[in-house]
């Protein structure tokens, strides 16, 4: 672990870096990260190429975290400002409520997207959730057995649904769906789900019909529902059908499967409306709340980038680190410094993984692999079994004190000893690393700060804080 | 393969793609040019596979490789056109058993065009004089057999069908007896659509094709995995997945009508070697095509109007 310590400072040594701010390239670099990732994950190349040149320009002259690597930092930035996008403005799924008139939703998209099937899960969802009393209309009447398979779900479910049979006279889209909102007027029903067919956004006359279904029926809110295996193209289909129709929300379909879901990105910019729900199964209860935060987490994939900078948020305090290691070198090292680095040393261990896999990361994964939890739990006991006197002048602990500690903290003597050599050998090495580093105070304080915040330095738990 | 009735014709693409690329091969700095075909191949969901062929065709640019105009374009056609492949035989996409029914098993994730393509398959071997029969193996999705159903009657074909819940190796158990008994020259079984995340599906998959082969020596002939065209990275996955269950044979590229390039397939086709045998081009019975490698990687390089 001391070697470890060693080796990184002398390697920072030779490589220490200017100021303490994001540099170009540190940004250029996570961007670059960012966007192979964006692209990866089906993101449209223009949303992908646009969204990150805006994060890195607001990144510029941002201050540099402690512990991790500029990259790492930018692509944490960019995670939160994901978020941010995907999260948009108000409550998505708090529908509009319309007293005393039924609300109608209006579902549309491309062949095969999940409308019928997200016709019948928004069916169940605003009765079990909302307590209405639902009609679903089938208006679909394009597809072989579209009507059959709404009426299907709709039974499945008892959910009441107003079908007509295609190919008849007057049995249009736009018909139907009228008659479907009498029939929900008629009925007291509190709430009405339209499904219609599957349409490619660049078939002009059905995108017309739709139009016409909306503006006969006008839709509390009209959803645009989306594949999430959906490539590029979400881009230019999310265009035209918010072009054709005043789209309040997205609902984003098939997320159990292992698709990335960029697509999702590309439509929430190009429409500038929220994802509202998930689709995340076949059954009529798989349907979810959109979590902004999730989402953002599984287009990225990079969660333990984002959760590594988290933690060392966390952790490190860069003034107080700073501080530390001043009063480490000047030799002042007690066992309650030791017992807080245990802490930070048991708190990091988790993050051993996460280190494992960061490139960039190898000086800090090199120390870590010297953790051992248990041995940590067991020169923790023993420091625990300490009295507050021996902690602060371990010179006082002789061979009767060894004893004490050891039947105290249940270990052997020859264990309290181990421990004894290595905490005098700490001590030694960290008066001789602060022998390394010249000058007066104050510079020697920069010199930590700035070997600090490249990323160099393990972060160090200040006492006290746990 | 006609590109679809949203596209203005085979010609005009042609022209417009040869004016793309000389632009890329022409006057203007290499630079340029390598953004403007970047954004291309991304935009047509060629995904991280487009860095590589960008790398090599910078490459060679700066070993002067492409001196003349058009020496460029020609480059990237061929290279592109080598990723993916179609049918052997243009003119007999599909492998025959030697004797006995011929069995074709499609299958794919939810929604992406099976049962769409089961009808269109249908058609395609009634033009060229083959009795089939089919079998409704969507026992599970809401009224998939009265989907099928009614194509079948449009097809004045026979099916074979059970009740909603039943299980779709019995189906094809059944359908597979019904095919010898018929002497029917194929046998088209569609399956409900699953996500290849699912394991107990995929197994059920596996089941349905493990009955078809004892029933019939030599049988499925065909296991063709029904892509959708606007998926994007994820078609690799599906691809690789399906595979690994059932022993797919090739590929059926859905809903090229629209204006998704489905650049994926370059992907599938380069890693697991999978031929695209057909291409869906809209929802009716002939709005279906066998797959030319050519025109497709033409049709991609084609850039997005706007
Ligand atoms: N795994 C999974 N499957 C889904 C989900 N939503 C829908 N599906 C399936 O996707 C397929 C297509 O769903 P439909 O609801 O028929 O899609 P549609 O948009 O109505 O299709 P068209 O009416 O033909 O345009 C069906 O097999 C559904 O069971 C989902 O969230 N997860
Ligand atoms: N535009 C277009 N639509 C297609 C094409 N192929 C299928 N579709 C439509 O896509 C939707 C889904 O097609 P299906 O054949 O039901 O898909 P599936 O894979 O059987 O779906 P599940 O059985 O629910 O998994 C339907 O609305 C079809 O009409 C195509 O090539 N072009
Ligand atoms: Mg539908
Ligand atoms: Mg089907």
């Amino acid at each position: 672990m001391l070697e470890n310590l060693t080796q990184s400072f002398g390697k920072v040594l030779d490589r220490f870096r200017g100021p303490g701010k994001l540099s170009d390239e540190h940004i250029a670099e996570g961007l670059r990260e960012v966007r192979r990732a964006l692209l990866e994950a089906d993101v449209h190349f223009k949303v992908a190429r646009d969204f990150s040149k805006n994060v890195g320009e607001r990144l510029k002259g941002e201050e540099r975290l402690a512990g991790v690597t500029g990259s790492q930092q930018v692509i944490h930035a960019f995670h939160q400002e994901l978020v941010a996008l995907m999260q948009g403005k108000g409550e998505p799924a708090n529908l509009p409520k319309n007293p005393g008139h039924p609300m109608v939703l209006l579902l549309a998209g491309l062949q095969g997207a999940g409308k019928t099937t997200t016709a019948a899960k928004l069916g169940l969802w605003l009765r079990k959730r909302q307590n209405r009393k639902v009609l679903l209309a089938a208006c679909d009447l394009q597809r072989p057995a579209a009507v059959d398979q709404l009426v299907a779900l709709g039974k499945q479910l008892d959910v009441d649904v107003h079908a007509e049979t295609p190919g008849q006279p007057g049995v249009d889209p736009r018909s139907v769906a009228e008659r479907a909102l009498e029939a929900a007027k008629k009925g007291r029903y509190d709430a009405l789900v339209v499904d219609s067919a599957g349409r490619l956004h660049v078939d002009e006359p059905l995108m017309a019909e739709i139009a016409s279904v909306a503006e006969a029926v006008q839709p509390d809110a009209t959803y645009l529902v989306l594949d999430s295996m959906t490539g590029q193209d979400a881009v230019e289909s999310a265009r035209s059908f918010s072009e054709h129709l005043d789209l309040f929300g997205v609902i984003l379909t098939k997320l159990d499967g292992d698709a990335r879901g960029g697509a999702a990105l590309s439509v929430r910019e190009v429409t500038g409306r929220p994802i509202t729900f998930l689709g995340v199964g076949e059954k009529a209860s798989d349907l979810e709340e959109f979590h902004a935060e999730r989402l953002a987490s599984r287009i990225l994939d990079m969660g333990d980038v984002v959760s590594l900078v988290e933690k060392a948020q966390e952790v490190v305090d860069e003034e107080e680190a700073a501080q530390d290691y001043m009063k480490l070198m000047e030799g002042r090292f007690t066992f309650e410094d030791l017992l807080s680095q245990f802490r930070m040393l048991k708190k990091m261990g988790s993050m051993k993984k996460i280190f494992g896999m960061l490139p960039g990361a190898g000086k800090m994964s090199g120390l870590l692999d010297q953790v051992d939890d248990r041995e940590i739990a067991r020169m923790e006991a023993i420091v625990l079994s300490m009295t507050a006197a021996e902690r602060l002048h371990p010179e006082i602990i002789d061979g009767r004190r060894r004893r004490r500690i050891a039947r105290g903290s249940g270990m052997e003597v020859s264990d309290v000893n181990r421990l004894l050599q290595t905490f005098h050998a700490m001590q030694k090495q960290i008066k001789s690393l602060g022998r390394m580093m010249k000058g007066g105070g104050r510079s020697k304080k920069r010199l930590i700060k700035q070997l600090s915040r490249s990323g160099q330095l393990p972060p160090f738990a200040p006492p006290g804080r746990r | 393969m006609v590109l679809g009735k949203f596209r203005k014709g085979l010609e005009r693409t042609r022209n417009r793609i040869s004016q793309a690329l000389k632009r890329l091969a022409g006057d203007q700095s290499a630079e340029i040019s390598l953004e403007a075909l970047e954004e291309i191949l991304y935009t047509a969901d060629v995904g991280p596979l487009a860095g590589e062929l960008l790398e090599e065709v910078e490459k060679k640019y700066k070993k002067g490789d492409f001196s003349g105009t058009g020496e460029m374009p020609q480059f990237l056609r061929q290279r592109l056109s080598g990723l993916v492949q179609g049918p052997d035989d243009q003119a007999k996409p599909l492998s025959r058993a030697d004797k006995g029914p011929s069995v074709i098993l499609i299958v794919g994730v939810n929604g992406s065009g099976k049962t769409t393509s089961v009808a269109k398959l249908v058609h395609w071997y009634q033009s060229h004089g083959c009795q089939v029969l089919v079998a409704a193996g969507d026992t599970f999705r809401a009224a998939a057999v009265e989907q099928l159903t009614i194509w079948c009657q449009r097809l004045n074909t026979e099916l074979i069908r059970a009740p909603h819940g039943a299980d779709p190796a019995a189906v094809a158990h059944d359908a597979a007896e019904a095919a010898l008994a018929r002497k029917a020259d194929v046998l088209i079984v569609d399956t409900a659509g699953r996500l290849h995340t699912q394991k107990n599906l995929m197994q059920e998959l596996e089941k349905v094709s493990r009955v078809i082969s004892r029933k019939i020596d030599g049988a499925p002939h065909e296991i063709l995995l029904v892509l959708d065209a606007t998926t994007g990275q994820n078609a690799v996955q599906q691809a690789r997945r399906f595979q690994e269950c059932v022993p797919v044979s090739g590929l059926i590229l859905a809903k090229l009508d629209g204006t998704a390039k489905g650049g994926a397939v370059l992907s599938v086709g380069r890693e697991l070697k999978l031929p695209v045998k057909f291409v869906g081009l809209g929802e009716q019975l002939d709005d279906f095509e066998v797959f030319n490698p050519q025109e497709f990687v033409d049709a991609l390089l084609e850039p997005q109007e706007a």
